[in-house]
């Protein structure tokens, strides 16, 4: 049982640390753009925020980790341009992902 | 939300291997609740523990929620001021994203915000303490495919954004710019990097024409 509850002090300082951050991220940009209208080039700028940091998010998994793993991000991609639902890519991506690393380790 | 179970079980699993116990992980779950940052610092877990390290990576990692809040500021003008600032603690890539393609229709309101965000938060702490208490017995995650699917969510959720060729344009500038933060520099730096560069690239190819 302690196996499954054990709490440590170097644990709590990183959690504690880790939260902090990141609660003062997500009000940051509150703070900083309180009252203040967007558009024109800022707005576009602030609109491609979404695809942009996401796509920097999975980088190194996507790019740097493999063929299989570059082919099943190509796979899953051009399902979503086709709007496959989410649950039904995070299946194609886990299959073929198992699947072209099997096929390409030879 | 069905995303978030198997991104929690992994998550949990993963903790449990850098000697996580279920409530740890949980716990975690429940106050940095950020799933990238939290990979990349059970990625980073060693013993003894860099906290002062692990604290300023999940900044860097986090640091596109300074964009994010940003741009979400532009859509919450209905929700009362005070909680403005708890709805931040809840809103997540994914419930970030969904909002953001909502509010491209209309402008969006407190219940929907909570309605969308709230559940996921008990499901990925629940999931990261199932992951974590059971997980290790399912063996190695990359058998099953199991460490692609965060990649897989968040490619969908990507391909949502697509307008045209610009977007193609800042996925791959975004993704450039990473590879080669990520060869030059450790730690998480080049989240920043790609993100900057991709919404420079947008700001870069904008047309007043056809704004």
């Amino acid at each position: 049982m302690s196996n499954l509850f054990a709490l440590n002090w170097p644990w709590a300082a990183a959690v504690l640390g880790m939260a902090a951050v990141t609660y003062a991220t997500r009000i940051s940009g509150l703070l900083l753009l309180n009252g203040v209208e967007v558009k024109g080039r800022w707005k576009a700028a602030l609109d491609a925020v979404p695809v942009s940091v996401m796509m920097a998010v999975i980088t190194p998994s996507i790019l740097m980790t493999g063929k299989a793993e570059s082919l099943s991000a190509i796979i899953v991609a051009i399902a979503a341009y086709f709007r496959a639902p989410l649950v039904l890519n995070i299946l194609l991506g886990m299959g073929s992902v198992v699947l072209l690393r099997h096929l390409l380790s030879g | 939300m069905v995303a978030y179970v198997p991104i929690g079980l992994l998550w949990g699993t993963l903790a449990a291997g850098k000697g996580f116990s279920a409530l740890a992980a949980m716990l975690m779950s429940v106050f940095v609740y950020a799933g990238a940052s939290q990979f990349v610092a059970v990625d980073m877990w060693v013993q003894p523990l860099p906290v002062l390290v692990l604290t300023l990576t999940t900044l860097v990692v986090n640091l596109r929620h300074v964009l994010m809040s940003a741009s979400i500021s532009r859509h919450i003008t209905a929700v009362p001021k005070g909680w403005r600032y708890a709805l931040m603690f809840i809103l997540t890539d994914e419930s970030w994203a969904m909002a953001e393609r909502r509010a491209l229709r209309a402008p969006l309101d407190f219940g929907y915000l909570v309605g969308s965000s709230l559940p996921l938060w008990p499901t990925w702490f629940l999931c990261s303490f199932i992951g974590a208490a059971v997980g290790n017995k399912l063996g190695a995650p990359e058998t099953y495919g199991l460490d692609f699917a965060f990649s897989a969510i968040f490619l969908t959720i990507i391909m949502g954004f697509w307008k045209g060729p610009r977007t193609g344009a800042v996925i791959i500038a975004s993704g450039a710019a990473a590879v080669g933060t990520k060869l030059a520099l450790s730690g998480a730096w080049y989240i920043m990097a790609g993100g900057v560069v991709g919404v420079i690239v947008a700001a870069l190819l904008h047309s007043e024409v056809d704004a």
